[in-house]
């Protein structure tokens, strides 16, 4: 059953919006419920899936051992991977990553990566020689929407509980789990805030996303500071709406981040 | 004297397979899912269709078209990261997919159309191509499609010197693995799938040695296998569609 | 090898289970005959009537059938016509004399009718072999959709929503104040205030979850009275 057609208009979601009654009945500001899994591969040296409504992400954290760059003796290496899987909705394609695929990575990786929620020097063996190197893979189950937000708090769900594997021969020994857990000096969590017309929501549905003239991707750490922040959609936003948005995102990071333990 | 493999490295027996589960209508979003796990290998499998198919020269003007799309997961492996993306192994396996399925699915309704079977996995620990075909098949069903059998899949195995049922990785790797071996001994590893209700092998491959006789047990091993596998998906399927919230 | 039956009354059947052996019994739609055996084709519920066998699906694509109802989204404004998206693989076609009760005229802009996007409730009045379709909008009922939201349904739910004689689609309208549009491809349109929208979305969505539950329309009107 697919027809990307087969979608309520923009101009009923307004007329819902104008009443702060959303297609599913929730308030403009309201999120779904959200809860975290942890461990949920085996095979990863962290993982965790996240539920929100009906949109399920997981994510998996993989590190090996490698030679540093060159200009970088000291530091180990970071990469977040998302691969958005036709599994997860029709409206993904199978082939090489989509730009909104690429952009979901991106803006997850930087949120990790500015924040300095993991520090590359703590990944460092023997300089010049020798670093870890952590890989986070994105993969959503299903996609009902808000797959921005889930994947930055999956993705920080699985690094938070991951452990190094065993050493052997000065390679990574996948066989054994030791005690050490990767550290991560703070937790950012993006929250986006889409605009459709003059209404912000937040945690949209599929059809919400398709409707919205533009969005904002606010990544913020614990003790509120901004660590990224992206912009989407073709529509203007003054700057006092911006200021809005960063406040509803704040209010909205601290309540999703009580759920990370 | 040589000591043969008496005792498996789990404590199963010979012929008994790992525990498993099954859940169906796991992804809301497709038209039909479900997941399989067995051991430490868990599939997920979405099916989306029938649905326009493109490119045009794809078409089949005498019915739908099945295709099936497998993937691991990137930190699903037994070691390094797998590079996400469609590798050669990925593409064998969907095709043998598709042709272990396409005997049971009657898309002769949908001229044109096509049937995508969406399979990923988030751990695995060996049987992965078997795991799949059990998930995909439930999905089938919760989709409505009209389906003469289920379709379940085993791997059965050869190692050293018996045929066992659900080889592990550490019994795909049984040279590796074993200890006291004074030299390497055969291992085959056969997954086998077969329509549920007659046992009609519908999927039969083999890597390793194997004699004639060995692989009769293991074609009859599998079969029994399929059709416990089978008791599974028949009760995950009846369990999406009774009781309820109301 | 005497006749046998395997199953009774509502029960929930897979493909591949045998529902009865022995010629006695007669096979419905969604099974087949193998051997002396009755084999199910589609995962359903099974109702038994003495010896006839019938099998409802639980779940099942869209199969168009001439005068079929659809709900469809115009994909396509075409020379002598439209092309409608109705949900699965092949598109429906209204040829412009089909359109309405009026002549329209040759080179009229036929996006007066209906423009990209435009939601309709149509019916089919033929279907090829290669299930090429076509549909009318000359009949009762039949119209452009303004406003109002969408939902989908599995199709095979739809006689469940739409209930005995319409009457648990009218049950709904009348506790949610709202119009709604059901269409054979399981596509809901429903029009009314924001809030009723939400609360005959949200039973509709129930009958689909739990479309195979005895006392489905008391509890549907539980739902409805009682509120969420």
């Amino acid at each position: 059953m697919n027809a990307n057609l087969m979608n309520t208009t923009k101009e009923h979601i307004l007329r819902g919006l104008d009443a702060n009654v959303r297609l599913d009945g929730r308030k403009k500001e309201d999120y779904r419920a959200v809860s975290i899994e942890y461990d949920v591969s085996k095979s990863a040296e962290g993982s965790a899936r996240v539920r929100c409504g009906q949109t399920e992400v997981l994510a998996g954290v993989k590190m090996a051992i490698e030679e540093p760059y060159p200009d970088t003796p000291d530091k180990g290496n970071l990469m977040v991977n998302a691969e958005l899987s036709p599994l997860s909705s029709p409206e993904f394609e199978t082939g090489p990553p989509s730009d909104w695929g690429i952009e979901v990575a991106r803006i997850t990786d930087r949120g990790i990566r500015e924040s300095h929620a993991l520090m590359p020097s703590t990944l460092c063996i023997e300089s010049g020689k020798a670093v870890w190197s952590v890989s986070v893979d994105v993969v959503p189950i299903c996609d009902s929407g808000n797959l921005l937000d889930m994947a930055g708090l999956v993705s920080i769900a699985a690094l938070s509980h991951a452990h190094y594997p065993g050493v052997k021969d000065g390679n990574a020994d996948y066989g054994t789990r030791t005690d050490k857990k990767l550290k991560l000096e703070s937790t950012p969590l993006p929250v986006t805030v889409w605009a459709i017309g003059k209404h912000f929501i937040i945690d949209p549905l599929p059809e919400e996303e398709k409707a919205a003239d533009a969005r904002l991707t606010i990544t913020t750490t614990a003790d509120g500071t901004i660590v990224a922040l992206q912009k989407g959609g073709s529509m203007p936003l003054k700057s006092e709406q911006i200021n809005d948005m960063v406040k509803l995102a704040l209010r909205v990071a601290k309540d999703l981040r009580h759920k990370l333990h | 004297m040589i000591m043969g493999y008496d005792k498996r490295f789990d404590g199963r027996k010979q012929y008994e397979m790992r525990p498993m589960s099954a859940k169906v209508g796991v992804v809301p979003r497709a038209d039909g899912s479900a997941m399989f796990q067995i051991g430490k290998t868990t599939a997920i499998a979405a099916v989306y269709g029938p649905r326009d198919l493109h490119p045009k020269f794809l078409q089949n003007p005498r019915g739908g078209l099945l295709r099936c799309h497998y993937s691991m997961m990137p930190f699903s492996g037994h070691g390094e990261r797998v590079r996400p993306g469609q590798n050669r192994r990925a593409k064998e396996i969907s095709r043998v997919m598709e042709a272990s399925l396409r005997g049971v699915v009657d898309l002769n309704a949908f001229p044109n159309a096509v049937v995508d079977v969406f399979i990923e996995l988030p751990q695995t620990d060996a049987g992965t191509r078997c795991a799949g075909i059990c998930a995909a098949s439930m999905a089938l069903a919760d989709a409505g499609l009209d389906m003469k059998d289920m379709v379940a899949a085993v791997s059965a195995g050869f190692v050293h010197d018996r045929i066992v049922a659900d080889l592990t990785y550490e019994e795909e790797h049984y040279n590796e693995f074993a200890k006291g071996l004074k030299e390497e001994v055969h291992v085959a590893d056969i997954p086998i799938a077969c329509q549920v209700s007659n046992g009609e092998i519908v999927l039969l491959q083999m890597d390793g040695k194997v004699s004639a006789e060995f692989l009769a047990e293991a074609l009859e091993v599998g079969k029994k296998a399929c059709a416990e596998i089978g008791e599974v998906q028949r009760k995950a399927l009846k369990e999406r569609f009774t009781g309820g919230s109301l | 090898m005497s006749d046998q039956l395997f199953v009774k009354d509502r029960d929930v059947v897979v493909p591949g289970e045998t529902l009865a052996t022995g010629l006695s019994y007669i096979p419905g739609q969604y099974m087949y005959r193998e051997g002396n055996n009755i084999i199910a084709a589609k995962v359903g519920l099974v109702s038994v009537e003495g010896k006839v066998l019938k099998l409802v699906p639980l779940a099942s694509p869209f199969i168009p059938k001439v005068g079929d109802v659809v709900i469809g989204v115009v994909e396509d404004v075409m020379l002598m016509g439209w092309r409608f998206n109705i949900g699965g693989p092949n598109s429906a076609v209204l040829n412009v004399k089909d359109a309405t009760n009026e002549f329209i005229g040759r080179g009229v802009d036929l996006t007066q009718y209906f423009g990209l996007g435009d939601m309709v409730f149509c019916k089919i009045v033929n279907v090829t072999s290669q299930n090429l379709i076509d549909v009318t909008m000359r009949g009762p009922g039949l119209r452009k959709l303004d406003g109002g939201r969408v939902m989908r349904i599995n199709p095979a739910k739809v006689p469940r929503v739409i209930g005995k004689d319409g009457t648990m689609t009218k049950m709904i309208m009348d506790e949610t104040k709202t119009d709604i549009v059901i269409g054979q491809n399981g596509v809901i349109w429903i029009s009314g205030s924001p809030e009723g929208e939400v609360k005959a979305a949200n039973a509709i969505r129930k009958i689909d979850e739990n479309a195979h539950m005895s006392g489905l329309t008391q509890a549907i009107k539980r739902f409805l009275e009682g509120g969420e």
